[in-house]
């Protein structure tokens, strides 16, 4: 079976939520949407104060190349224009709406049948998927249309399916996988005429049978898509780890996915590209895992954007009282939240509630040059060596040992049995030798 | 609900951190501290027990006293350098000079270089080495293993081992086939289980090799420095021995003799002092497999393993220099930044 060479660690998987099927929440009382919901700059908001919405309805418009449109996912009343902490801590600006009834737009298809013919050019879908919002819902959140306007001098050759979820306790992408497959399909296969391609691959780790097996039978039909089953290991997840495990390509440092021919969506991408292409529904609700150990009731839910953390906690069975640390999205990658008031975003795949006694980090040793760290390093990095010379301010060097590279899967701290906090020091380094290239290109 | 841990991803850790890595070394070493037992009685325990106590003891006092830090005597460390130590001397060792062996262990092996993780050598290496060149008599003087209830009553002094007499009666002039039909000779059998002279913890390969199948399947250490450093120690003895069966030992006799099987799997492979990629273990391994096999038919002492794994220490920080770890993809680095800029 496939998987990527280099590197690589087995957490406990704990998918404890795998076969709980999705549920629709019922809608909060209120919803506030940040602004900022993928890279590149914040969205500019198009309704004030007062403004009586509906659901779906257009309310800013992503201006920069990389910024995508956000839409109201309930119907009510814009209470106000606010900034609020989102899940990095950071205060953002966001609109902030009372919900009254589920008033919906009326150019949203909202009919039960799956719509499998495809009708539209590659212009219109592609213009479709920016106008409603559809960005990667793998947790980088990069802007759809962005990533199928591949560059003139590039050639667009597989469309890869992320089915992987190889984050831990996560299981929103398997869930969707069993319950949306047919959509996902039709939205594969109007990602492949988007891109111009003929041959799509569905990556599936192998924790996911019944997954691979129901995916198989329905792609049976096309010869131009194959599941391909892998063996789990993380970051499978990772794009150049599920390039090179599918393709046996490898992106060269520093270089895009595409560079090897691939192009590389998540399966809720999929699926929220079919809903926009043939029911012309924006992206403005997704399926989220609320899951952990102690909560009572853990779950997969269908979920608005910008409900608050809490208010799926409280559908999960309310948060524990020795909770110690909540993560919005896996523990490998995912940010600890400052407040259960954060907001869902599209970028959200899960909500992971840590009891307090496994909140903390292992005690720090002195490294005990074990070479753990280089050994499951994915990227073939020395970390060891990089959070040396990042502490010792050395980030020249540190650039050239290519710290740029680091991709922050954890699978270096997760192992290094020192307890070293090898990944602070790597964002650290990053951001800091990203200011000197930023510095030397400028001059 | 009080307050909320926030930290930087990952937020889940793996089942190894340094105690269970040190713990594990000393599971792995109880067999051959068993079969010590065995042969050496009382003393052994006596030896273990004192080197243990006073590494522990010596790294206390050196971090409460002298570097008024945080005490970290039960990550297991020193407890795997005391263990260590005893089992490279002989079992009748004066306490006095296990004590002072442990010091130097210790001291200025390991705490003088900023303690675990720092050490460029072996803590116990550099202590046996030293009780060596400075108590030369008591380092070599191994009593003869007397197994617990036989009935048999040894003198207590010289037990021989493989590589001593093999030394001597080379420098006497006989042939490696007389040596062997030699009364006393160990031999095959006696080298696997442990009835010979020697060091403590060296004398049984059977018991060594248990402790080793352990290790790598609690992943604590890694088949490289072992396979690369028996690979080469045997192929070397091979061919000497194929030049001249008369004055060269055969090569599997050769890897059960001595501290071979300690040194491979217990000291070469100690992760703090080896190299940090798979080919440069590799090549440490090569190193101290020909330095220990050249050491012990051409050098002053019968055995030559502690002095090989500390030559290979020191160079440990240029083959790291030499080696590194195989890159994913290859292109410099400025490219991520364009790249981002565009995309
Ligand atoms: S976080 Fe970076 S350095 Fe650490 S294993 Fe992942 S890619 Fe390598
Ligand atoms: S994993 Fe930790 S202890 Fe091991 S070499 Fe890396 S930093 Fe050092």
């Amino acid at each position: 079976m496939k998987t990527f060479k280099l590197g690589g660690v087995h957490p406990k998987e704990n998918k404890i939520t795998a076969d709980k099927p999705i549920t629709n929440l019922p809608l909060p009382a209120k919803v506030s949407i940040p602004l900022s919901q993928s890279l590149g700059a914040p969205s500019k908001p198009l309704v004030d104060k007062g403004a009586i919405v509906k659901t779906g309805q257009l309310i800013a418009k992503g201006e920069s190349f990389i910024s995508s449109n956000i839409h109201s996912s309930v119907s009510g009343k814009v209470v106000k224009i606010d900034e609020i902490t989102d899940a990095s801590g950071y205060r953002k600006p966001a609109v902030i709406i009372e919900v009254e009834g589920d008033e919906w737009m009326e150019t949203i298809d909202r009919s039960l049948e799956i719509k499998t013919e495809i009708t539209l050019s590659r212009e219109q879908i592609i213009e479709k998927i920016k106008d409603l919002g559809v960005v990667g819902l793998g947790g980088a959140t990069f802007p759809t249309h962005v990533k199928l306007m591949v560059p003139s001098d590039k050639n667009a050759e597989f469309l890869i399916i992320n089915g992987v979820e190889c984050e831990p306790f996560l299981t929103s992408d398997h869930r969707l996988m069993l319950e949306k497959a047919e959509e996902i399909i039709i939205g594969i296969r109007i990602l492949m005429i988007a891109l111009n391609v003929n041959k799509a691959f569905i990556g599936i780790e192998n924790n996911k049978p019944d997954a691979i097996a129901h995916l198989t039978g329905l792609t049976d039909k096309y010869e131009n898509i194959s599941v391909v089953a892998l063996k789990v290991k993380y970051p499978q997840g990772g794009e150049k780890q599920l390039i090179k495990a599918i393709t046996g390509r490898e992106v060269p440092s520093g270089k895009l996915p595409i560079e090897t021919g691939c192009i590389v969506n998540n399966v809720g991408t999929a699926y929220a590209v079919y809903e926009a292409v043939q029911k012309s529904k924006p992206l403005f609700e997704r399926v989220v895992t609320v899951t952990g150990k102690s909560l009572s009731d853990p779950g997969n839910f269908l979920v608005r954007i910008g409900s608050p953390v809490d208010y799926l906690v409280e559908h999960a069975g309310g948060l524990p009282s020795d909770t110690g640390k909540v993560i919005s999205g896996g523990p490998m990658m995912g940010k600890a939240l400052t407040s259960l008031e954060v907001p869902i975003v599209k970028g959200t795949s899960g909500i992971v509630i840590v009891p307090e006694k496994k909140s903390h980090r292992v005690n720090i040793h002195n490294c005990i040059r074990c070479t753990r760290c280089i050994t499951v390093c994915p990227i073939g990095l020395q970390p060891v060596l990089l959070a040396q010379l990042t502490a010792a301010e050395k980030y020249e060097e540190a650039e050239k040992a290519y710290i740029m590279d680091c991709m922050e899967c954890g699978s270096c701290q997760y192992t290094c049995p020192s307890g070293r906090p090898l990944l602070d020091y790597m964002r650290l380094g990053k951001g800091k030798v990203g200011n000197i290239i930023r510095n030397r290109i400028k001059n | 609900m009080s307050i909320l841990t926030v930290s930087g991803s990952p937020h889940v850790h793996g089942q190894q951190d340094v105690r269970s890595i040190m713990y594990g070394v000393v599971i792995a070493m109880i067999p051959a501290i068993l079969v010590s037992i065995y042969f050496f009685g009382l003393d052994s325990v006596r030896v273990i027990f004192i080197s243990i106590v006073s590494c522990l003891f010596f790294e206390w006092l050196i971090q409460k006293y002298l570097l008024k830090g945080p005490i970290t005597i039960t990550d297991g460390s020193a407890l795997v350098t005391g263990v260590l130590l005893a089992f490279n001397v002989p079992s009748n060792l004066p306490s006095l000079i296990i004590i002072i062996g442990s010091l130097v262990s210790i001291a200025i092996a390991k705490m003088s270089f900023g303690g675990l993780g720092k050490n460029p050598f072996n803590p116990a290496l550099i202590g046996r080495v030293f009780l060596l060149i400075s108590f030369p008599v008591q380092m070599t003087t191994w009593p003869s293993p007397s197994p617990m209830f036989s009935s048999e009553i040894v003198d207590a002094v010289s037990g021989p081992t493989t590589l001593g007499m093999l030394k001597e009666g080379l420098m006497e002039g006989k042939t490696v086939g007389e040596i062997i039909a030699t009364s006393g000779f160990p031999g095959y059998f006696n080298d696997l289980t442990g009835a010979q002279g020697g060091s403590l913890g060296e004398v049984s390969a059977l018991a060594l090799l248990l402790g080793a199948i352990y290790m790598f399947l609690r992943k604590i250490i890694t088949w490289h420095i072992p396979v690369a450093y028996l690979g080469s120690a045997f192929l070397f003895s091979a061919i000497l021995w194929l030049i001249d069966p008369e004055s060269y030992l055969d090569p599997v006799i050769s890897m059960l003799a001595g501290g071979m099987i300690l040194g491979v799997f217990f000291m070469a492979t100690d992760m703090v002092t080896s190299p940090m990629s798979a080919k440069g273990q590799i090549l440490f391994g090569i190193g101290a497999g020909l330095l220990t096999i050249t050491i012990r038919n051409w050098g002053a002492y019968p055995e030559g393993v502690s002095f090989a794994i500390l030559i290979m220490n020191a160079c440990t920080p240029l083959i790291n220099k030499g080696f590194k770890p195989k890159r994913f993809g290859s292109v410099p680095v400025q490219t991520t930044i364009k790249a981002a800029k565009k995309g």
